[in-house]
């Protein structure tokens, strides 16, 4: 999210650049359900945000009236259910700011990875208890049996790990458990 | 392009998701090890929502009223386009398991190809997919090598269970007249350029698991074309039951 708040980096408030920016903090408050460490900008499903000037409804009250606001967003993976809620947090997140022109749009391509976590949110990952995906890139291939890389437990920082299985609590985590301090953690793996 | 193939074609890739992503749900609950049970159901919800995101994308080529619900809920048998390998009951964990393997292996190298498509939504699903697909390949990989090179008993189930399932792998790369159409228009795959791969792949799994393939080479066929097993009939009950006897019911 890096690039998104690089683009937004403006203090007028009344100018695109203004809103677009009072919208990255308000999305900042939103959290994933499953991982509520996790705002959906440090997530990295927030792909762009675009705000237009539209003319203001009488009918309405609002603080901010005038800017239509457009979240463009993508899923973790296929089948998570988090990304539903997840809309529906942004969208109640910006109305309780004043926003009512909202559209919220769902972009499959290019896929999400977890790449796009912020630095930040690994940082929070680990403090949580979960075990932040690898630095360097360690996607899975088909090949069985494959050497797994040391993934370092999140509560004794010790890498003498063990892979339990592939597939964890949510789609996006592994089991492991340590084999010093014994503890079992999830591994936001690697996608 | 005519809309109505990539329609067609559409609903086929979704059809498999959802109905061997209904058969994995099956097991949620009744997994042989926890972990295991965890792990078939991850699957199951990959595969289900590979459906959504196909009859979402289906839904909205036909137009009219139609969902993503509707498409699941409320179509018939003979509507449905699954392969018949997907419909199969559960079987026992090693049945599951090779099914899954064999399905896995045909849809990593289907979505390789279908990212290349013409149909911008069906090569972004399919990039996205594919990712967990290979997650899929690999677990059941090294499930099928695990039971057919591990005690006398599971390889004796493995065995059973590649005589339950192998006539109906030949389905998988034969193509029914809109997936030759689809290919031919450049949204679809060819299958013809996968078979190979999956062939190799299913080859060299088998050989490490101590397995060998049948040589019986007569296949099953027709789930593609909506002639299904007796079996879909009874997948479909259970999963429609509630939009049939309560229609338009909601969380």
């Amino acid at each position: 999210m890096e690039t998104l708040s690089k683009h937004i980096n403006n203090d007028k408030p009344d100018s695109s650049e203004g809103v677009k920016r009072r919208v990255l903090e308000i999305l900042e408050t939103v959290s994933d359900p499953e991982v509520p460490v996790l705002s959906v900008i440090d997530l990295g499903i927030v792909r762009n945000i675009e705000v237009l000037p539209t003319p203001p409804l009488e009918l309405v009250p609002p603080k901010r009236e005038g800017w239509g606001v457009t979240v463009f967003v993508t899923p973790t993976y296929t089948g998570c259910p988090a990304i539903d809620v997840m809309k529906i947090n942004i969208r109640m997140a910006l109305l309780a700011e004043g926003f009512t022109d909202i559209k919220i749009i769902e972009v499959l391509s290019p896929a999400w990875t977890t790449d796009w976590i912020s630095e930040h949110g690994k940082e929070k990952l680990k403090a949580y208890g979960i075990a932040p995906p690898q630095y360097r890139q360690a996607v899975c291939t088909p090949d069985s049996f494959q050497e797994e890389e040391a993934i370092q437990c999140p509560l004794c920082n010790s890498y003498h790990t063990r892979l339990v299985s592939q597939f964890g609590s949510t789609a996006c985590k592994a089991l492991y458990q340590c084999n010093d301090c014994k503890e079992p953690f999830d591994y936001f793996k690697c996608h | 392009m005519t809309k109505n193939n990539l329609n067609n074609y559409t609903l086929h890739l979704a059809d498999n998701a959802l109905i061997i992503g209904h058969r994995n749900s099956e097991w949620c609950g009744h997994g042989p090890v926890l972990e295991q049970d965890i792990a078939i159901s991850n699957i199951a919800l990959d595969c289900i929502g590979q459906a959504r995101n196909f009859y979402q994308y289906a839904a909205q080529l036909s137009g009219n009223d139609t969902t993503e619900d509707s498409l699941a809920y409320l179509r018939d048998t003979v509507e449905f386009k699954n392969c018949l390998l997907v419909e199969l009951p559960n079987g026992d964990w090693g049945q599951t398991i090779l099914r899954q393997f064999f399905f896995s292996t045909y849809q990593y190298f289907l979505y390789q190809q279908l990212q290349n498509s013409s149909d911008e939504q069906l090569a972004a699903i399919a990039e996205k997919a594919l990712k967990e697909v290979t997650y899929h390949l690999r677990w059941s990989s090294e499930w099928v090598i695990r039971l057919g090179d591990g005690t006398e008993e599971s390889k004796k189930r493995m065995e059973h269970a590649v005589d339950e399932l192998w006539s109906y792998t030949g389905e998988l790369m034969r193509p029914a007249n809109y997936e030759l159409l689809a290919a031919s228009e450049g949204y679809g795959v060819d299958l013809s350029a996968i078979k190979n791969k999956w062939e190799e792949k299913v080859k060299a799994v088998f050989e490490e698991a101590t397995l060998s393939l049948p040589e019986n080479a007569w296949m099953q066929s027709g789930g593609k074309e909506g002639r299904h097993t007796e079996h879909l009939g009874f997948v479909l009950a259970e999963m429609q039951f509630l939009q049939r006897a309560y229609p338009g019911a909601e969380w």
